[in-house]
């Protein structure tokens, strides 16, 4: 027996309507990701990868089954209680960034400390150093158009961080970068994952999952394949 | 999300956006602004009233000689037997005249060295002065002897002096009024326009036996004549009783049946003046609707442009839910982007609020009276315009689902 998961997903399905077709995007999921994982969902559009994840992000609920994070059940907390796990436990990056773009990159990592209700923490301080983390120290006063795609990722990433989170979810972090920057972006998320953060990542290049200790498969709203990589 | 956060932030967004938001805001400015001119006239309108009622005496009750309208039938003031001083006495024994003063007017011509002035004159006693709350500011006004007697003295209005004196100390002057002279004890402090319009400074005025026995004269059938009494109702009398009570006694006094018509009439200016004013303050009422309306199509403006900015910026609000932002944060940041456009707009609302005040004082001859309150309200006005239309849109971003807001193309 290893630890407890961090996230546990339990016989999820997630079943679309549109108009009068009913896409199935998961067929009865079970998962379990210890902490401290670092995890590459695969799988080619609409193997329900992405679905899984936006169920993991506490971002939508599942059609059927129970999605934990950290032993709880998404299925019964409030809207609120949801946001506050997304601003406290989870860490997002986004394909396109998703930066505000009149924001600089300060204000950018400071954004989700304004919605954090519980701590008392120097917002400034606290973004100041995830900006260092991410190498970016000292484009803090740049706005996302002057950055190139690679430092807005980092932004990005800092602003992931910005909360203290367990989990960063990753949905094709790499997608809109060339391969050089791609490499560079996954060896910061391997470093953050040393420090103890678990990572789950999505993305359809294979080489981005070398990155990965555990690589899981999708294949029409099933897990496919599910193989460790012996470290 | 602090509530100072959300401002600071949504300041940003209006900038952002400048053309946008100042197009959104014109409704909001135009609304408050008229509603701020528009409640500036009500004040003004009511301001004027009350002077005019205060000045006029508030709890004075006039009496006149000749029918009020009864039956169609309008006799004109004048053509009644006039009243006589003994009514004047008889009125003083009442318990609730405070105070009582008989009048006799007329049109004069003034004469000061090479100066001719064409004034109306007033015969009255000292009373007079109680009644009207009027003082003065050189010099005295008559003495009961001096009233008594009839003796040739004058106290004058402020346009007296102006016009006939050039603006210097006319105390212990001699003028000539109707060919008659009279010294001039005292000027009486300014009162300005009256409410029909004329210059209630521009007034001689002379002890009652003066005027009529050597300047106006006595009436032909009744001698002793007054044309007008002035009764100051004492202080814990009821102005309405003691007009009903005035009424009867004045009936019992002239000989008047049961059942017949009042060959005199007793009103009280204050009714006087409000009746005159009731169209004005209809028209109030008017313009002020007119204003809540502008007030209300701006409001539906902005709630249009609120509705714009949430479908424009779904992937931000789905960002920030990620993020973290609870459904209660998204609506603050919504809410304080409508009370930020609205409390600009009636900031620069009231600006043009005292402009348009100023404007209508100056051009329209209204007179406007802006108060605290009336700002306080305009700009209260506004923001509540800004809580009720933003508070549909703001809710709609709130209840966002986060993932459809994320993927919002």
């Amino acid at each position: 027996m290893g630890p407890a998961p961090i996230i546990e997903a339990r016989q999820v399905t997630k079943v679309y309507t549109m108009g009068d077709q009913k896409v199935h995007a998961l067929r009865g999921i079970d998962l379990e990701i210890a902490p401290g994982e670092f995890t590459a969902i695969m799988g080619p559009s609409g193997s329900g990868k992405s679905t899984l994840m936006n169920l993991i992000g506490a971002l939508d609920q599942p059609t059927s089954g129970d999605m934990l994070i950290e032993g709880h059940s998404l299925s019964t907390m409030r809207p609120d209680d949801l946001a506050d796990l997304r601003n406290r436990t989870l860490g997002f990056v986004f394909q396109q960034f998703n930066l505000l773009p009149r924001a600089n990159a300060l204000q950018n990592v400071k954004l989700p400390l304004r919605y954090a209700r519980h701590e008392h923490i120097d917002a400034d301080a606290r973004a100041r150093e995830c900006l260092e983390l991410v190498g970016l120290g000292e484009r803090m006063d740049h706005r996302p158009a002057q950055l190139s795609g690679g430092q807005q990722q980092r932004v990005a990433i800092a602003r992931a961080l910005a909360g203290k989170p367990h989990i960063i979810l990753a949905d094709e972090p790499t997608g809109a970068l060339d391969t050089k920057t791609s490499a560079d972006i996954m060896e910061l998320l391997v470093t953050l994952n040393a420090s103890g953060i678990t990572i789950i990542l999505v993305t359809h290049e294979p080489e981005v999952a070398e990155f990965a200790q555990r690589q899981i498969h999708f294949r029409d709203g099933l897990i496919e394949s599910d193989e460790r990589r012996a470290s | 999300m602090k509530f100072s956060v959300a401002i600071a932030s949504a300041i940003e967004a209006l900038f952002a956006n400048l053309l946008r938001s100042f197009l959104t805001m014109l409704g909001i400015i135009i609304g408050v602004a008229s509603v701020m001119t528009m409640m500036a006239m009500g004040e003004g309108a009511k301001a004027r009233i009350d002077e005019q009622i205060s000045a006029l005496g508030a709890s004075t009750l006039t009496l006149r000689p000749g029918a009020m309208r009864r039956g169609g039938r309008s006799m004109g003031a004048g053509a009644a037997t006039p009243f006589t001083e003994a009514d004047l006495d008889a009125l003083a024994a009442l318990p609730y005249a405070g105070a009582v003063s008989g009048q006799l007017s007329s049109s004069v011509t003034a004469v000061s060295g090479q100066t001719n002035w064409s004034t109306s004159l007033t015969g009255t006693d000292d009373a007079y002065f109680e009644i009207h709350d009027w003082h003065p500011v050189e010099g005295r006004i008559f003495t009961p002897r001096e009233v008594r007697t009839g003796a040739a003295v004058a106290v004058v209005g402020k346009s007296i002096v102006e016009n006939l004196f050039d603006g210097t100390d006319p105390v212990g002057q001699r003028i000539r009024v109707n060919n008659v002279p009279v010294s001039v004890i005292g000027v009486l402090e300014e009162k300005g326009q009256s409410s029909f319009g004329s210059d209630r400074d521009d007034v001689i005025i002379i002890p009652l036996r003066t005027a009529r026995n050597r300047i106006i004269g006595a009436h032909r059938t009744t001698p002793k004549n007054v044309s007008r009494i002035e009764v100051m109702v004492a202080d814990g009398y009821d102005l309405k009783e003691a007009q009903n009570e005035l009424v009867e006694y004045m009936r019992d006094r002239r000989h008047i049946k049961a059942g017949g018509d009042d060959d005199f009439m007793v009103f009280n200016i204050a009714d006087f003046v409000r009746a005159r004013s009731a169209t004005q303050a209809t028209m109030g009422v008017l313009l002020a609707f007119m204003a809540a309306v502008a007030l209300f199509v701006g409001g539906v403006g902005v709630m249009n442009i609120m509705l714009v900015s949430v479908t424009e910026r779904t992937r931000e609000i789905g960002l920030r839910m990620a993020l973290g932002a609870r459904g209660s944060d998204i609506m603050v940041q919504f809410l304080a982007e409508a009370l930020v456009l609205c409390g600009t707009g009636g900031l620069i609302g009231v600006t043009l609020g005292f402009a348009g005040s100023w404007i209508a004082a100056k051009t329209g001859g209204w007179e406007m009276a802006i108060s605290p309150q009336i700002t306080l309200i305009s700009l209260g006005a506004a923001v509540a315009v800004g809580l009720f239309f933003g508070y549909f849109p703001a809710r709609r971003a709130a209840r966002l689902n986060p993932i459809d807001a994320l993927r919002y193309e």
